[in-house]
């Protein structure tokens, strides 16, 4: 056999094709004749961005139609529609961003974090504004709150999530399995506030109507947080290859003995990650920890009595309630300070699960 | 070491489907016993009844008998996980744990029950049952690192390494070669050869050629259609089964004729 690469004068495979330069090319002229349709009407940015991507998909697909064919056009419609999706759904992430991030910064720093409300006053505001005092104010106490509040909530709801899902995986076979599948389900859909009026409620029942501190924003909290750790450990204990679990049993070990040492240590970066992410997710729960914890300008360290502040609703009463009626900037400051704190907590939380999820995960190197 | 298995008029459901009907046997000590059949007959369904692992999927149990040197494995006051200390399986596709080191996944069987060793006898159990397996001149450099780094081959002889780390009297394997290539399965057949000096082995294998190299005797299974039970068609010295059979369904078996 001989291999014959000889190039034929008409192949059945080529076909028209386009210039790569051209897809960039006619983005720049798209740019450039958006920019002055769009200076024409008096400049705004809006209609920059709506004449750019419309005359850009236009005249692209056009061309590309002519040239190259209806298939390649629809791939590059196709492509224009998915980036501009895309783009539009940057925006409001990236403003938010932003005006945190811009907002926060004017009063944000270590004054801010290491101080509190207590004895701070409108006059202090006024004052400051008139460039009479420094400005004085911080969240050390709504942030400790936070701190301590969803730190109880992670102490009660992963033994309890754990545990059930546990069960679910392991054990539940039947209508009582079903059952609690079900109601975890529900209980995911559990608007914040409810769960803050049953703890607010289950309190009040306990110790006394308007009993108000950091456990029961705490239990609230659980309430909202069981759920998503029972759902995260639930699945990651059902991808433990049930291989490994015949493998231990097979070896004359007992069940417990293989869920302890076998099934949970395989899957618990998927746990410790998932618990992680649910803690970002009731840290900046406001309603339920207003009506269970409430407010408090001072410095409350223990959770079982008085009332707790909390960074949500720091933000809250802040924005809502400024010091002075007649300044209320410098309390917007603080409460955008604050909202920068709770977002770079969450962050915190995202980076520390991926950190945990890489510690974690089962060994592949050699 | 080693014990001999009796079965007598076994058969093994899934809830109200019988998947294997009844079956007699007798396992040799210290020899190798091979299942053969085409796939779905109950080779694999019935291996898992002689160590009590079948109970494990929702629904499933056994009628009749399971002896182990004159005791039943069946009898209401036994406790499954003891048969399986006495009773060890190596599975058809390697699972060592993942979260372990080569030397911890050895020390399974100790470590997973608490058992307390001093670091000269673990060593010592390590050491031998990797050399068991044929396993220690690879890895003896690289105990500490994760069993899950191993190629399939090596990953199945450490299973076999685990398994035999506990001291069992009988060795199950269920299909332990079809996930490797030829030169590891030679090396797990080697180490059978090996093995059966101080075991009882029972293997499952879907490879004629295998069984007819490994085994002592061979037990051939067969199924009449989809939905009906599999049985034993017949069970006999492997140079028997292979050359002279006394039922025509293994002839054609064996002689490629179907399956």
């Amino acid at each position: 056999m001989t291999v014959d690469t000889r190039i034929p004068a008409v192949s059945s495979l080529a076909q028209n094709q386009l210039p790569r330069a051209t897809t960039p090319v006619l983005l720049v002229l798209s740019l450039a004749a958006g920019a002055g349709l769009s200076a024409a009407l008096g400049f705004s940015w809006a209609w920059f961005a709506v004449f750019f991507i419309v005359l850009f998909a236009v005249v692209n697909t056009t061309v590309s139609g002519v040239v190259e064919g209806r298939r390649k056009a629809t791939d590059k419609l196709v492509t224009t529609l998915v980036y501009t999706a895309f783009g539009l759904a940057l925006i409001p992430l990236i403003s938010v961003s932003w005006s945190v991030v811009d907002n926060g910064l004017e009063r944000f720093g270590a004054d801010f974090l290491t101080t509190s409300m207590r004895n701070v006053t409108g006059l202090n505001d006024q004052q400051a504004v008139d460039g009479e005092a420094e400005f004085i104010g911080g969240a050390y106490h709504a942030l400790l709150g936070t701190f301590l509040i969803t730190g109880l909530a992670t102490l009660i709801s992963v033994p309890i999530g754990l545990l059930t899902s546990i069960y679910l995986v392991e054990y539940g076979r039947g209508r009582l399995a079903r059952a609690i599948t079900f109601f975890v389900d529900v209980m995911t859909g559990i608007p914040s506030i409810v769960a803050g009026l049953f703890a607010a409620a289950l309190f009040a029942v306990l110790f006394g109507v308007g009993t108000r501190n950091g456990f029961a924003g705490a239990v609230a909290l659980s309430v909202l947080m069981i759920p998503v750790v029972v759902r995260s450990s639930e699945e990651m204990l059902r991808i433990v290859p049930n291989e490994l679990r015949e493998a231990a049993y097979a070896l004359g070990v007992p069940k417990w003995r293989t869920i302890v040492r076998v099934v949970v240590p395989t899957a618990i970066s998927g746990i410790a990650s998932g618990v992680t992410l649910a803690i970002a997710r009731v840290v900046g729960e406001t309603a339920p920890l207003i009506v269970t914890a409430g407010f408090t300008s001072s410095i409350n360290s223990n959770p079982f009595s008085e009332w707790m502040m909390s960074l949500p609703a720091y933000v809250y009463s802040q924005a809502m309630r400024p010091l002075s009626g007649s300044v209320p900037e410098p309390s917007f400051d603080r409460a955008w300070a604050a909202a920068l704190t709770l977002v770079l907590i969450v962050m915190l939380l995202n980076l520390i699960a991926r950190l945990i999820a890489r510690l974690f995960s089962p060994k592949t190197g050699r | 070491m080693s014990k001999r298995i009796d079965v007598g008029d076994l058969n093994v459901y899934y809830g109200s489907f019988l998947a294997v009907e009844g079956v007699s046997m007798a396992i040799e000590a210290r020899s190798v016993t091979a299942f053969i059949g085409p796939s779905g007959c109950g080779k694999s369904t019935f291996i898992r009844t002689l160590n009590r692992m079948h109970e494990v999927i929702p629904g499933a149990r056994v009628e009749g008998k399971v002896m182990l040197d004159g005791e039943d494995l069946y009898a209401a006051n036994v406790d499954p996980v003891t048969v399986r200390r006495q009773v060890g399986m190596v599975f058809q596709r390697p699972n060592p744990f993942p979260t372990m080191s080569i030397r911890d996944n050895v020390l399974a069987g100790m470590k997973l029950n608490s058992k307390r060793m001093r670091k000269a006898e673990a060593d010592d159990v390590v050491e031998q049952s990797l050399k068991g397996a044929n396993l220690w001149n690879e890895v003896k450099d690289r105990l500490d690192k994760p069993g899950s780094g191993l190629s399939g081959g090596q990953q199945q002889r450490l299973c076999i390494a685990r398994a035999i780390a506990v001291q069992p009297e009988v060795l199950l394997m269920d299909e332990p070669c079809s996930a490797l290539d030829p030169i590891s399965t030679l090396a797990i057949e080697d180490l059978i050869g090996e093995l059966k000096q101080n075991y009882t082995i029972v293997i499952v294998t879907h490879n004629m050629q295998q069984a007819a190299r490994v085994s002592d005797r061979t037990a051939f299974f067969n199924i009449a259609g989809t939905g009906k039970p599999g049985k034993l068609i017949e069970m006999d010295d492997t140079t028997k089964i292979f050359t002279n059979p006394s039922v025509k369904a293994t002839e054609d078996y064996v002689s490629g004729r179907f399956g």
